[in-house]
């Protein structure tokens, strides 16, 4: 396990490891109730009196509404109501908005937009008759023409799928550039060399184990309305049901129990929980919606869809003088990406970050498409995903057009670690990393020169092996608050900390694990700052009644805020406790000194008193003047981002014949600072890898040209299981951040955001000789096998092959 | 009837039938009036309070609702209720009782082998299928015993090691080497 601290200075300063403090591979306190099914998760919420709701969602992608006949679903037995869009406008439910300052149809009231759209719901006594009702509702659609990617949107006689806003006359939803167009041509002209590439990174779904849902409760009596409900983001969503329902937000208390995975999927504000909330104010009963897998497949939060025309300006020895990028996304129906609101996609433009580059530019155009509304940053900080696939990608690409070993190209292109702080060619300033050691470690861990000497020998007798690397810096820990927002509220965090008299104590903060171990974790960071044992912080989070206001977690933001967050506040407990010690050992407050849960007279180390001793003496013995209690709260906002580094290789051995790549060995060193658990932090990379990997070999979402969504379970929809998914092996490098309070820089993303193209890459690289540059996302066998025998590159872009 | 889904009774719809069965539940028999169309995890959730099974696709592909039925592990959430008549089954709440661990739950946690618990329950209790059968599994045995669950936190790796772990315990092989710190 790591060594963090130096030697203690005086014998009677605690062991951090031995407390649970930083460094220490704690065993997660919040499995003791899972492993036990004792978990709390929204659909384990029972409330008396409680209805069922279930939705009706449209079979087609893209119909005017012409009639919805509800009258067979009112008159079956236990049912309550029955909503339809038209009923949600009387109400001025139905639009809401997006995170993105769009609308998003809550029930569909003119047309249908995409499959799996909202149509209707009905509430019952149970679930089962509910959804018998819905099935007994008729709607009669008149089909429109469909579009299912960019060119179809662009095009000049395209359908206006948005007809709803005043003054949008095509399907663009932005069109946006950053960087320095000027600069980036002259680079370009005058370069010995210009690599170009075009890929398409595929629509994909976050897909937790667990669906959404919500239970709403409005109490007609006080006037308070708790909603239960899967949510990343409970404040934000306070703030949204604030605006939308028109309540006041005290009288709204969410509550964001144990959530099965979130992965940004239970970032957005889904319809189906705005109607339990009507319902249940129009019913003045608890309203339950539970989505099913096929509802939470269609019509939740995707990610990616993005394509890229790429160019790398080079020089003939190796070295980058521009780059040029261009993208068309493909947002769906409803513009509700979840992301600050400047940067119309994400932070896109963290791209090249971790490398050299003199100048750059990009430009960004983002389209409707009767697609579910995208856009959620699936397991990645607002589009870093992409970003960084497409750096790699491009990267490797060029050093096989120059013959460059691709390690050595990026070796050279690296910015160096005596260039900190760097500022990026599109505006970002990146503080610390050791890029070139964390690749060397990776490199010497695979054996670099040795695999491909077997490379070559397995080459004599017609195998092909591959390998890939991927290099990647990630932006993680939004705010500052100059910069970032939600809805214009502006990104920072929160904790609260209450020290009991016994020195026990309990924490709440803003943000909302979903499984990242934010209970074991913050009790160690306050172990770390105090010196009080973990076992006796307990942490609280996820109720807005309770917790202090903050923006959630997605984005990697707990650690790099939430986090910072944590220690402030047990700073300025540490601050007042040091009073107390000073009272309680009569001297002055300056000749007291601090140690692990001690303070100290510094002329008699001797003298000291515990931290729980001061927690006593705040309720018991506290000094004139002197507000007694010991708690207080931080609001924490950082500086700015932190930028963990990540480096994955990847070998593997394609099968000519076939197509089917076997995945043989992946190498990951990872550099995230401070490692405060590592037996999370571990843990948090090897699931990452694994989506790395789903992403490259088998899992999308695909439409027909009609705008079926193809994968609407997991039947079509494939996620690894424990058979196909490779082992992992780990290393680290640790560079703490310097301005994060405890060195810490995030990491539950890197391997999600920075694997894909190392998996991609090793296969590229044992298509080599084909004369193929590109296959896109995932490498289906039937998609590698193509480039094999047909010798050229292969796209993904949608629809696929409907001729066939 | 009482409907599972309500805590006041409520009146059986007209023409909606109702069969009684009796299930045996983590030792326990329990018995319920039921709809022939619902659903054992239903059942076990709604109806008898054990929230332990959790359903995370309804179409029998992710294992969060696997329990023991007569020692076998079966995806509950396609299984009928009625079918569990005069059977037995085990949840995760009948794993180990209220104070103790079973060795795979004790696996679970020294190994890391879980994030957000909810495929967690259908994870251990394929496990113990597999455990009952091959109590000395490899760590492909242990891959293939566990493909029919899916977990989108871990990466598996350490949920092969929690039950690779569990089943060392179990054959007291580790006596000799101490805690796992």
């Amino acid at each position: 396990m790591t060594a963090t601290e130096p030697a203690p200075t005086t014998s009677r300063a605690l062991d951090e490891i031995k407390i649970g403090g930083m460094g220490a591979s704690r065993r997660r306190v919040e499995d003791n109730r899972f492993i036990r099914g004792r978990g709390h998760y929204v659909d384990d919420v029972v409330l008396p009196g409680m209805l069922h709701m279930e939705i009706l969602r449209s079979p087609v992608a893209h119909a005017r509404i012409v009639s919805i006949d509800t009258t067979r679903a009112w008159n079956m037995p236990g049912v309550r109501l029955v909503l339809t869009g038209e009923m949600m406008a009387t109400r001025n439910l139905a639009w809401m908005p997006t995170l993105s300052y769009d609308t998003q149809a809550v029930l569909a009231t003119d047309k249908v937009r995409f499959q799996g759209q909202e149509v209707a719901c009905v509430i019952a006594d149970d679930p089962y008759i509910a959804k018998d009702a819905c099935e007994a509702i008729e709607v009669e659609y008149e089909q429109l023409p469909v579009i299912v990617n960019p060119t179809q949107a662009m095009a000049p006689d395209a359908p206006i799928i948005r007809d709803d806003k005043e003054g949008q006359a095509d399907n663009v939803i932005f069109d946006w550039e950053v960087g320095d167009k000027e600069g980036t041509d002259r680079a370009f002209a005058e370069a010995d060399h210009v690599s170009t590439i075009r890929m398409h990174y595929p629509r994909s779904h976050p897909s937790p184990l667990e669906c959404c849902g919500s239970v709403a409760d409005f109490d007609r009596a006080t006037g308070k309305l708790t909603i239960y409900m899967t949510t990343q983001a409970p404040h934000i969503v306070r703030a949204a049901v604030a605006l939308i329902a028109e309540l006041p937000e005290h009288m709204i208390r969410i509550v964001s129990p144990d959530l099965g995975g979130g992965f940004g999927n239970k970032v957005p504000v889904y319809p189906g929980y705005v109607m339990t909330i009507l319902a249940s104010i129009l019913l003045e009963r608890p309203v339950k919606w539970i989505e099913d897998r096929s509802g939470n497949l269609i019509s939740t939060g995707f990610g990616r869809d993005v394509y890229l025309e790429g160019e790398l300006a080079l020089r003939r020895d190796g070295k980058i003088l521009a780059v040029r990028m261009h993208t068309d996304s493909d947002h769906g129906a409803f513009f509700g990406d979840a992301q600050p609101s400047k940067f119309k996609i994400g932070l896109l433009h963290s791209t090249f970050s971790c490398y050299d580059i003199p100048t750059a530019h990009l430009t960004a155009r983002g389209v409707y498409t009767n697609k579910a509304p995208g856009g959620v940053a699936y397991r990645c900080s607002f589009r870093v995903t992409e970003a960084m696939f497409f750096q790699e990608r491009m990267m490797q690409a060029a050093a096989d057009e120059l013959g460059i070993d691709q390690a050595e190209f990026r070796r050279m292109n690296f910015v160096r670690d005596d260039d900190f702080p760097h500022r990026t060619p599109f505006g970002f300033l990146t503080d610390s990393g050791q890029y070139a050691k964390c690749l060397q470690v990776g490199l010497d861990a695979i054996d670099y020169e040795g695999f491909r000497r077997e490379q070559a020998e397995a080459a004599k007798q017609g195998r092909l092996l591959g390998i890939g690397i991927s290099c990647m810096t990630e932006p993680l820990g939004a705010g500052n608050s100059r910069e970032y927002d939600i809805l214009g509220i502006k990104m920072f965090d929160s904790a609260e900390l209450r020290v009991h008299m016994t020195g026990k104590a309990i924490l709440r903060t803003g943000a909302k694990t979903q499984g990242q171990g934010h209970e074991t974790t913050w009790a160690q960071i306050v172990a770390h700052e105090l010196g009080l044992p973990a076992d006796d912080v307990v942490v609280e989070e996820g109720d807005t009644d309770t917790a202090p206001f903050g923006m959630g977690t997605y984005a990697s933001r707990s650690t790099p805020v939430a986090g910072a967050a944590v220690a402030m506040v047990a700073r300025k407990i540490r601050a007042k406790a040091r009073k107390l010690a000073a009272h309680l050992l009569e001297v002055s407050e300056e000749d007291v000194e601090w140690e692990l849960g001690r303070f100290y007279v510094r002329s008699a180390p001797d003298r000291g008193v515990t931290i729980q001793e001061c927690a006593m003496a705040a309720y018991s013995n506290m000094p004139d003047g002197l507000e007694p209690g010991l708690e207080a709260n931080a609001y924490y906002d950082p500086p700015n981002l932190t930028w963990p580094f990540g480096c994955y290789i990847v070998t593997v051995e394609v099968d000519p014949m076939t197509g089917v790549w076997d995945v043989l060995r992946v190498v990951a060193v990872d550099d995230c600072g401070v490692r405060i658990n590592p037996m999370i932090v571990e843990g948090q990379i090897m699931g990452g890898l694994t989506e790395a990997y789903a992403m490259s070999s088998m899992q999308f979402i695909t439409f027909d040209a009609d705008g079926n969504c193809i994968g609407s379970n997991f039947m079509d929809y494939l996620l690894p299981t424990a058979w196909e998914t490779p082992g992992y092996e780990l290393h680290e490098v640790v560079t703490p951040c310097p301005h994060h309070p405890i060195g810490a820089k995030g990491i539950g993303e890197c391997a999600t955001v920075g694997g894909p193209a190392a998996f991609v890459n090793a296969v590229m690289d044992a298509l080599k000789q084909y004369g193929v540059r590109n296959v896109d996302m995932p490498l289906l066998p039937d998609r590698v096998h193509e480039a094999i025998t047909q010798r050229h590159d292969v796209s993904g872009a949608p629809p696929i092959r409907t001729d066939a | 009837m009482t409907s599972l889904f309500e805590e006041v009774p409520a009146a059986a719809a007209e023409g909606v039938p109702v069969r009684r069965i009796t299930v045996r539940v983590n030792g326990t028999p329990r018995t319920a009036d039921v709809e022939p169309r619902l659903l054992l995890a239903h059942l076990l959730r709604q109806g008898f309070k054990l929230t332990g099974t959790h359903t995370g696709c309804d179409t029998t592909n992710c294992g969060a609702c696997t329990v023991l039925v007569d020692g076998l592990p079966v995806k509950s959430c396609t299984m009928l209720a009625v079918q569990a008549d005069g059977h037995e089954v085990t949840t995760v709440e009948g794993l180990a009782g209220p104070s103790e661990l079973h060795p795979l739950q004790e696996g679970f946690k020294d190994e890391h082998g879980l994030q957000c618990g909810f495929c967690t329950p259908g994870m251990m209790l394929a496990a113990k299928a597999l455990l009952a059968e091959n109590p000395d599994p490899t760590e492909d045995e242990v891959r293939f015993a566990l493909s029919g669950n899916l977990c989108r936190c871990t990466g598996y790796q350490n949920i092969v090691k929690s039950v690779l772990w569990a089943a060392k315990q179990m054959n007291g092989a580790s006596a000799d080497e101490g805690s796992a710190e």
